[in-house]
């Protein structure tokens, strides 16, 4: 007995806690039949393991309860966005991004727009239901004229609401995109239709061929108005018309397989370090540190935070660095978050610093509360210390303004801040590493690099005398 | 057909989930041997599901795709030999 049943979706649908096996959507919904070819499609081709969908916000926000594949869900709108990250930083997966009309031709118009201009990777599935369904009915891009929605009561006019925007049109002019279809789920014709432009799409991607699009127009029996049968007849009489059925490119067949380039330089190598550094290999004992590095700008805090990313770097740890810069050019606040990593990093955020370095008193009054417990802080000895800080974290004083002018050089704060923060052994590299990320960040002025080094051992000697254990 | 309505063993047959349906109609109205109906009893969720007839099914799967709910309808088909 041969059965022909649904595939490549989740056994059960774990929604609310109860796990059931139907969808959310409206009887006769045109995203549950795509939802059926898209699932069948991954799962003939053997593809669920290394696919990434990208959930819309939309009717279809659920999709991760349905699709037995590897999901993330996007901000309205971004779903291209996110997709091109997961397609520069995956570059063996296959990317879908499952968007509405509303999601991805009005809000995320744009970043639909540029994606497909640079070819990412991403298989898009464009559901047109001619309107916003998840919110209640509200005009879309895709709307017709004259067809009457929640914020259109009296029908779409041109000169109000503009004209349905046709985005596979729109697309096409475009060099990038390899593929173009606008296909419907309206009737068992349209949906094989539907069912081949789906699969051609993810072989596009199964073969890194670039950017594929389809757009599949779908009824919406609840905000039509109309029963499921009549909806779909509408899709079929009203819909098409404005947006008619058909290819509007495939080159697949010249377009060449494309791996992804190389990720672009790091950091580093814009700031002039070493590149010669054993790639880093996940150690998860080593844990992970974050730091946080703040004052006002001009005091050196952006080049502290890539020294330690650096040695960081060079000590085959992963690391990250993240400026945050004031709306001032110069002399505003400054900080920086810098992550230190046996494995690899998600966000370069460090809102919990377990190590935090105030250079001034705003730094401290900010950030010190939102140090955890077993935390450190390594303060200017200027800064005048009001408030303590919480309990279980160390608080540590330390004249680098005063040292580095009795030292010669009272621009190297940093450098002093440096060498403490190396004796306290709080980054978990070794000191040699950070000397030499130290004498990186003056490549370009070699005439620093020992003045620089003495004044790192003199401050280190400063802590050694100051802070008994 | 079996205790299900869902016709004999023997012969290509849709077969429900009727818990799982929504009632929308659009396999009946997708059949092309209109060997589908809606019941004038009610499932689970309140609405009255498809059901097939009990023969007349050529086993083409159009009803499947049709269907936007995954687990309302399976289709049999006896091994061609
Ligand atoms: C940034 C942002 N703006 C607006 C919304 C509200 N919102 C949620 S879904 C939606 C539109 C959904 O329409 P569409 O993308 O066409 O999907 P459908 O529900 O029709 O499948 C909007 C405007 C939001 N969630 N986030
Ligand atoms: S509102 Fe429209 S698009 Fe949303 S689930 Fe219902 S029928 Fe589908
Ligand atoms: S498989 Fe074909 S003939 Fe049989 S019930 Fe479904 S649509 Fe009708
Ligand atoms: S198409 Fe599916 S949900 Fe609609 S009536 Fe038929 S079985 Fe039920
Ligand atoms: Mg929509």
């Amino acid at each position: 007995m041969a059965v022909i049943k649904a595939k490549g979706f989740y056994d059960t649908f774990d929604r609310s806690g109860t796990p059931t096996r139907d969808t959310h959507y409206c009887p006769g919904c045109g995203h549950g039949i795509i939802h059926k070819l898209l699932c069948e499609a991954m799962a003939d081709m053997g593809i669920q393991d290394r696919t990434v969908i990208v959930n819309p916000i939309g009717c279809a926000v659920f999709g991760y309860y349905y699709w037995d594949v590897g999901n993330v869900g996007a901000a309205h709108g971004r779903a291209q966005s996110v997709a091109t990250a997961i397609n520069r930083t995956r570059p063996d997966s296959i990317v879908i991004s499952y968007q509405g009309d509303g999601d991805l031709a009005a809000i995320g118009f744009n970043a639909t727009f540029q994606a497909a201009n640079r070819g990412e990777h991403v298989a898009t599935f464009f559901v047109n239901n001619s309107t916003y369904g998840m919110t209640g009915g509200q005009m879309a891009p895709t709307t017709l004229l004259g067809q009457k929605t929640k914020t259109t009561p009296f029908g779409r006019a041109a000169d109000h609401e503009g004209y349905p925007l046709c985005v596979c049109e729109a697309l096409n002019q475009l060099k990038a995109p390899v593929y173009i279809a606008r296909v419907s789920v309206a009737d068992t014709k349209r949906i094989m239709e539907a069912k081949k432009a789906i699969r051609k799409a993810l072989e596009i991607q199964v073969q890194k061929k670039g950017f594929a699009f389809v757009e599949i127009l779908s009824p919406c029996p609840t905000n039509l108005g109309l029963d499921p049968l009549k909806a779909a007849q509408w899709e079929i009489e009203q819909s098409e018309q404005i947006f008619p059925l058909g290819t509007f490119r495939d080159i697949s067949a010249e377009a060449e397989s494309r791996k992804d380039p190389e990720p672009k330089p790091t950091p580093s190598e814009f700031f002039g370090g070493g590149t010669d550094v054993k790639a880093p290999e996940p150690d998860y004992a080593f844990g992970t540190k974050h730091i946080k590095i703040a004052g006002f700008g001009g005091q050196g805090i952006l080049s502290l935070g890539l020294a330690i990313a650096e040695a960081a770097r060079y000590s085959a740890r992963y690391s990250s660095w993240f400026p945050s810069y004031g709306p001032e050019q110069r002399g505003g606040s400054s900080s920086c978050n810098v992550i230190v990593s046996g494995t690899p990093i998600g966000s370069p955020d460090a809102p919990q610093p377990d190590v935090l370095v105030c250079m001034n008193r705003p730094s401290y009054d900010r950030f010190a509360k939102d140090v955890p417990k077993g935390g450190v802080i390594l303060c200017d000895a200027t800064v005048e210390i009001t408030e303590q800080p919480p309990e279980g974290v160390k608080l540590f004083m330390m004249p680098s303004l005063k040292l580095a002018t009795e030292f010669g050089v009272p621009k190297a704060t940093n450098t002093v801040m440096l060498a403490a923060l190396a004796h306290l052994g709080v980054t978990g590299l070794a000191t040699e590493q950070l000397l030499n990320a130290l004498d990186d960040s003056f490549k370009k002025k070699p005439k620093l690099i020992p003045i620089n080094r003495d004044i790192f051992q003199k401050a280190y000697a400063w802590c050694e005398a100051n802070w008994k254990a | 057909m079996d205790d299900k309505g869902n016709g004999s063993p023997a012969l290509p047959r849709p077969v429900f989930n009727e818990d799982h349906c929504k009632g929308c109609g659009r396999c009946v109205a997708a059949c092309p041997r209109k060997v589908l109906r809606i019941k004038d009893t009610l499932n689970v969720r309140g609405v009255n599901p498809a059901e097939y007839v009990g023969e007349g099914c050529i086993g083409c799967a159009i009803c499947f795709y049709n269907c936007p709910e995954p687990y309302a309808i399976q289709v049999h088909k006896p091994e061609k030999k």
